[in-house]
């Protein structure tokens, strides 16, 4: 049974800046500034812009109508979309449990590292300090023969931290984190960002990310890069936006607050971007080496280049380290708060338990299975496998399913734009549509071709096949029968309609055993 | 910075940034009934 009152955000506030909280994570301070590097510099900023406004908002715009139509999470909301769809909506929950187990582990490191900042442990050779004497890694991916302190003991504060949070609830726990973390992100990165862009060579370094190879438009690759940025960095696919707008009372402007969520996320990107070729042209200058042999992305640049940065300024290098692993970790932990959550709501709307219960089961089940995985002298190896699997076989292409589903197959695009419409400042119209029916679906689907036909012809970063398919296929692949098998096992369970649980909270607030608010949702569906 | 590329920024900033401060104004001009403090 769900719950007699379905939990609320306390204002529109408090879900932009847990929704902008989710979109805004690593990726924005690791990627973004690489992939922009990569593919036409400052003329990528056009397919960029293209790729937000056709498939970025629209598709945010789905997932919160989704999810604030049916007032659920994935699993219960695409099932009162269409039975059937509901082995979709496990599948994303499949999807952010393994996300979940990797994404803490990065958390864990950027904790440590903000600590290691101050007495620059690394010494003289970052490479070696990461992998070597912090990581503890094998020379290859193989059995696990030894477990690390020094990454466990951080990992199991991350873990703890989340859960509380999402233990206290949608109000008190995941709002208040956002609130108190969103406005101190803005405030760590802004000074980090001042700080570079005042370093000597850091005009190099915005001129390399900014200069605008126009030629590099006509290449289909720069496209795809561009949407899958776009993709990746708003939280797209995985469930997270349905599970956040189930929250939110009935009448709320759903297309105005998307695009608030959707700028404020590349406004973020951009001025991640800035900051670390700032820090980057630095860095260049320092060595003597061209830009192009500094620029990293991903832990490369987050734990070997920054640290490399950290070492090098002449003053205040330490305080400049705090503030980047920190702003790294709180950008990560709203973020991981919003993936778990989603477990943690599927549990709770399909099996009717209360949010405790809930998040000590399925949250303490995903820390157990991070912990056992990740401080481990293979995890390196597992997250680099896992996060490039899951990515472009797990929430790509459950994103791409969903689309065709709810488009072409069901033919309820027309349903949710109405609902939109009723409540929205923005009316959609036929755009809406066209972007998710047509452009969003190709667009998703060449990048899935693009990324299979690299993984059948290219073993991914030399590694052996067994480990690929172990890793790589198996997980992307369990995650989708794991969803599959979930929906089947409760095909016979009925989850209701959204007018019986407006019913029930209406006939629980008028007996005075839920919150007088639960009236208000009465007016629509 | 060559002027390319700091057309290219400023360019980036305005469209990102201003569309960020278009978005906030516009939810701002249309509140939700009972917005702020209005609880569930």
């Amino acid at each position: 049974m769900p719950k007699a009152h379905r939990e609320q955000w306390s204002s529109r506030t408090g879900f932009l800046l847990a929704a902008i909280g989710s979109a805004v994570g690593l990726g924005n301070i690791w990627r973004f500034p690489y992939v922009t590097y990569e593919n036409g510099g400052g003329a990528f900023i056009l397919p960029y812009l293209i790729a937000l406004l056709t498939a970025g908002i629209p598709l945010l715009i789905l997932e919160y109508t989704i999810g604030h139509r049916f007032r659920a999470s994935p699993p219960v909301a695409l099932r009162r979309l269409s039975k059937p769809a509901e082995a979709i909506g496990w599948w994303q929950v499949a999807i952010c449990f393994v996300v979940a187990i990797y994404y803490a582990v990065i958390l864990a490191w950027a904790l440590r590292y903000a600590v290691f900042s101050v007495t620059e442990e690394w010494g003289d050779d970052p490479d070696g300090f990461f992998s070597g004497a912090f990581l503890q890694s094998a020379d290859g991916p193989g059995a696990i023969t030894s477990y690390n302190a020094g990454v466990l003991i951080p990992l199991v504060l991350v873990w703890v931290a989340v859960l509380v949070m999402i233990a206290l609830g949608v109000k008190r726990g995941i709002e208040l984190a956002n609130r108190i973390f969103m406005p101190m992100l803005l405030l760590l990165f802004g000074a980090l960002v001042i700080r570079a862009l005042f370093l000597d060579g850091a005009t190099d370094g915005l001129d390399a990310l900014f200069t605008p190879d126009w030629e590099a438009l006509t290449d289909g690759s720069v496209w795809v890069a561009a949407y899958g940025q776009i993709f990746f960095s708003l939280s797209i696919g995985f469930g997270i936006m349905i599970t956040y707008a189930s929250y939110l009372r009935r009448k709320f402007d759903l297309t105005g607050s998307v695009m608030v969520v959707a700028f404020s996320n590349c406004s973020f990107e951009l001025l991640a971007g800035m900051g670390v070729f700032a820090a980057l042209g630095f860095m260049a200058v320092q060595s003597g080496l061209p830009i192009d042999e500094v620029v990293a992305s991903g832990p490369g640049l987050a734990f070997v280049a920054f640290p490399q940065i950290i070492s090098t300024l002449p003053f205040g290098g330490g305080l400049f380290g705090v503030l980047f692993f920190t702003s790294l970790l709180i950008a990560g932990i709203t973020s991981l708060i919003s993936i778990v959550q989603v477990l943690v709501s599927a549990v709770q709307d399909r099996a009717g338990m209360g949010r405790v219960p809930a998040t000590l089961t399925v949250g303490g089940a995903t820390a157990l299975v991070s912990i056992a995985l990740f401080p481990t002298d293979q995890g390196l190896f597992i997250l680099d496998v896992v996060d490039r699997f899951i990515n472009n076989y797990g929430i790509a292409l459950a994103a791409l399913v969903m689309l065709v589903v709810v488009a072409w197959v069901l033919r309820k695009l027309p349903e949710q734009r109405r609902h939109s419409d009723r409540i929205s400042s923005i009316p959609l119209r036929g755009w809406w549509s066209v972007f998710l029916g047509f452009i969003t679906p190709v667009i998703l689907g060449w990048m899935m071709f693009d990324s299979l036909y690299a993984e059948l012809t290219e073993r991914y970063e030399g590694y052996p096949q067994w480990f690929l398919n172990a890793a790589g296929w198996g997980v992307a692949g369990g995650a989708l029968a794991v969803g599959v098998v979930i929906a089947l096992v409760l095909r016979n369970k009925d989850v209701g309609t959204v007018e019986d649980d407006l019913a029930r909270e209406g006939a629980a607030a008028a007996t005075g055993t839920a919150g007088a608010a639960a009236a208000e949702g009465k007016e629509e569906n | 910075m060559s002027t390319s590329s700091i057309v290219m920024m400023s360019s980036a900033m305005v469209l990102l940034w201003g569309g960020l401060l278009a978005a906030v104004l516009w939810l701002r001009a249309h509140p939700d009934n009972g917005d702020e403090g209005a609880e569930g």
